[in-house]
């Protein structure tokens, strides 16, 4: 397969493209955040989403979607990233959904993937427990009770847990922390008794959540995927939301890079355009190639997971390494060339510096995927 | 089954077929690889069958043309045999500057009685070439270069001096950019010439490198006779036949990592430092450098497959093969800069057997070259800011 967009993919793009920088531009987040808007994204741009059939982009055709791929949520992300719009799609659209169709029964798939097709259902994925990504050590507490189980512990680090109608738990149904078996996935009713969320607002103006979990009382039915063999489906999942994570860092850059080389153009210093110094040209040369060569390998890793989510792990973690190297090279560069306008929060550069420092951390830094790499080749 | 994925099985199983155990072994010396040419000889007896064979079926250069010798693949099924041959780890059965470097230009420029002339004796090993194009006074600057070409009725006569030819001492022809118009501007009277290097007035030089060898050579000219018609394209419009070779001269040594890699980093470090009670490599600021490296190196392979397929869906920049040629040269510096450290001082003896000849340091060394020749690092930025970044100046 070649490594560039199809024809339909271009496409897809174009219409996402069209949609969002429209609908939202970088001013509307910056309007959510300076107005504290508490639902923190615009449901009426969750509507659109659902009838240009974005939601519904990794969903079965059988559940009402458009069953395609990982690609194609990647190219959704990347304009997602060029405007640093704030919206359920990672959470509901790819990571839930992914969730849900890969692990889920019959019946949890009938009742749930409709909902996010036709944008009805959000939801959220509560993986992370201390403040760094390891979901190894996942320890929040799932004990036998009857016939079901009793969540007890705290995450953190939810995406958009504030407004989900449905939480996906990984905890910790046997063994201890760092071991592979022993885990399970829950579907949680956010309004069950004992579930607490604090919204939790972040450097980015993005959405995120606290979330307590007091004897809170889950049954059997309510187990996705199988009962302590959960590490394979939650492996599978985050290597999909690493991919599409990966997408948004590289719309990002390669937004604060046009902006940033359009300023070098334009300011003038000494009597010429800042652009004319060397010094700043090849800084320019080089961030560039560094996108260009992060755009492929994220790419890779799409296709990748579209053909093997299994065999996929190595291809993402080259990918979310990249691209969060890429991504902070980006924004540094971006606010160091701007010189004391991107220090002023007047001038959009600063949100995509707070993005970027987000997504890093989000399903595991770039250290975190340079020791899984070593790891995956024993070393 | 769809005719690409038949092609594959069909391709696997003939290299499986083919390929001798031996030449799927990484290359350790420089005597693994074979570059064919009028005194080539051939190490052992699997490199000639591997070569006679890739030969035969036009695989040395698949891409190319059947009636030139190639075999006559389009970019996808040459991209499945470059695939199968990584897959086994089959060596290239033929290294070659007629090949990376001249053949692209001819197919581009040349005339049908140039190519008939010189590209069979290319897929076929028979003519090594070299390439004139560096000056002790034209390097960054080449076009600046003073090496002249005077009328002589229908010959060029040529006088001057080259620096840094890559193997001159064995090559059998040269191409060659010489001034012909010392009056125009200095892009514009430059033109690009192919010529024998037994000619009488050709001599050659080898310089001593900090390896302790010597790829490169001064080459001298002394009133060599070249027939007009060796010129490829128009006389004085050299200068747009050099840039296109460059090109891929550049996406050739971007790729020079990625050959004859040899065993994993991981496992080369732990021939020294050993592992701990958890399989990680006991020094773990060099374990957090080889997977970082490894990222980038995966990267940069991804990117080279994508240059490669926007190339195909015509929508490739002319000038990105400097962005490839500047990571992948600084990228090939930084796997030696590791597998010097995690070698320790093994890795620094230069003559003994052990080391076989200080293979590993010399080769270190080498690498410090990729980001000067074919344009330095610097020259590549330049290019990247100036023609894909459109910045203004200079």
């Amino acid at each position: 397969m070649a490594l560039i967009l199809t024809e339909e993919q271009s496409m897809l793009r174009d219409s996402a493209r069209g949609l969002i920088s429209d609908k939202a531009p970088v001013s509307h987040l910056r309007q959510l955040r300076d107005s504290k808007d508490a639902t923190g994204f615009s449901r009426e741009l969750w509507k659109a989403f659902a009838e240009m059939g974005f939601t519904g982009l990794l969903v079965p055709e059988d559940f009402g979607g458009s069953a395609l791929g990982c690609v194609e949520a990647g190219v959704v992300m990347e304009e997602i990233g060029r405007t640093l719009m704030p919206s359920p799609f990672l959470s509901t659209a790819i990571v839930a959904a992914s969730a849900l169709s890969r692990g889920g029964s019959t019946a949890q798939k009938s009742q749930h993937l409709p909902k996010i097709s036709d944008g009805s259902l959000l939801a959220a994925f509560a993986v992370d427990e201390g403040a760094k990504h390891r979901p190894l050590q996942t320890g929040l507490q799932a004990k036998r009770s009857g016939n079901g189980f009793k969540l007890n512990g705290a995450k953190a680090f939810v995406v958009d847990g504030h407004t989900a109608d449905l939480l996906i738990v990984a905890a910790r149904s046997a063994g201890g922390p760092g071991e592979r078996d022993g885990l399970t996935l829950f579907l949680v009713d956010p309004k069950a008794k004992g579930v607490a969320t604090e919204r939790t607002a972040m450097v980015d103006s993005h959405n995120a959540a606290r979330i307590n979990f007091d004897n809170v009382e889950v049954n059997a039915d309510h187990v996705l995927g199988e009962v302590d063999q959960g590490y394979h489906l939650l492996e599978g999942v985050l290597n999909i939301g690493r991919g599409a994570v990966a997408s948004e860092m590289v719309g990002l850059s390669e937004e604060v890079f046009g902006r940033t080389v359009n300023y070098l153009k334009e300011r003038k210093q000494f009597g010429k355009a800042i652009g004319e110094f060397q010094a700043l040209q090849h800084r320019a040369a080089q961030l560039y190639i560094e996108i260009e060569i992060t755009r492929a390998a994220v790419l890779k890793a799409l296709q990748t997971l579209d053909a093997n989510v299994d065999g996929a792990g190595a291809a993402v973690a080259v990918a979310k390494a990249r691209a969060g190297s890429t991504a902070t090279l980006a924004v540094q560069e971006g606010v160091q060339m701007h010189g004391g306008m991107g220090m002023t929060d007047q001038f959009d550069i600063g949100f995509f510096m707070k993005r970027a420092r987000v997504c890093q951390e989000l399903f595991g830094d770039a250290n975190f995927h340079a020791d899984q790499l070593a790891r995956m080749k024993n070393y | 089954m769809s005719d690409l994925e038949k092609f594959r099985r069909e391709t696997r199983a003939w290299l499986e077929a083919n390929c001798p155990p031996e030449m799927r072994k990484p290359m350790t010396s420089e005597e693994d690889t074979f570059w064919g040419g009028r005194n080539a000889r051939f190490s052992s007896e699997a490199q000639r069958v591997w070569f006679e064979r890739m030969r035969d079926k036009g695989w040395t250069v698949p891409h190319w043309p059947q009636e030139y010798g190639g075999g006559g693949l389009d970019g996808e099924e040459a991209k499945i045999v470059r695939q199968e041959m990584a897959a086994i780890g089959a060596r290239a059965p033929l290294a070659s500057f007629g090949i990376s470097m001249l053949g692209p230009a001819l197919l581009k420029y040349g005339t049908e009685a140039q190519k008939k002339e010189h590209l069979p004796k290319i897929t076929a090993g028979l003519i090594r070439w070299c390439q004139g194009y560096s000056e002790p006074n034209a390097g960054s600057d080449l076009a600046s270069l003073q090496t002249r070409a005077e009328t002589d009725g229908g010959d060029f006569i040529i006088n001057g001096q080259k620096v840094w030819t890559s193997y001159a001492n064995y090559a059998d022809w040269i191409f060659c950019l010489v001034r012909t118009d010392p009056k125009a501007k200095k892009h514009d009277g430059i033109s690009f010439i192919l010529f024998d290097m037994a000619s009488k007035g050709v001599s050659t030089k080898p310089i001593l490198l900090i390896s302790g060898r010597s790829p490169f050579c001064e080459t001298f000219f002394d009133n060599v006779r070249v027939p007009k018609s060796h010129v490829v394209g128009t006389v004085n419009r050299g200068w747009d036949v050099a840039k296109y070779l460059l090109q891929h001269e550049r996406a050739m040594i971007s790729g020079m990592g990625e050959r004859g890699v040899g065993r994993p980093l991981g496992q080369v470090a732990a021939d020294s430092v050993g592992h701990d009670e958890q399989g990680r490599l006991e020094d773990p600021i060099l374990r957090g450098q080889i997977a970082a490296f490894e990222i980038d190196e995966a990267a940069l392979a991804a990117a080279a497959e994508r240059a490669v397929d926007l190339a195909k869906a015509g929508q490739s920049h002319p000038a990105f093969s400097s962005a490839m040629k500047y990571y992948g040269t600084e990228l090939n510096k930084r796997r030696y800069e590791i597998l010097m450290s995690a070698g320790g001082i093994d890795a620094l003896e230069w003559e003994s057997e052990r080391s076989k000849g200080g293979a590993r340091p010399r080769a270190w060394l080498r690498t410090k070259a990729n980001s000067i020749e074919g344009g330095t690092s610097e020259v590549m930025l330049g290019i990247v800011a100036k023609r894909i970044l459109d910045l203004p100046g200079g």
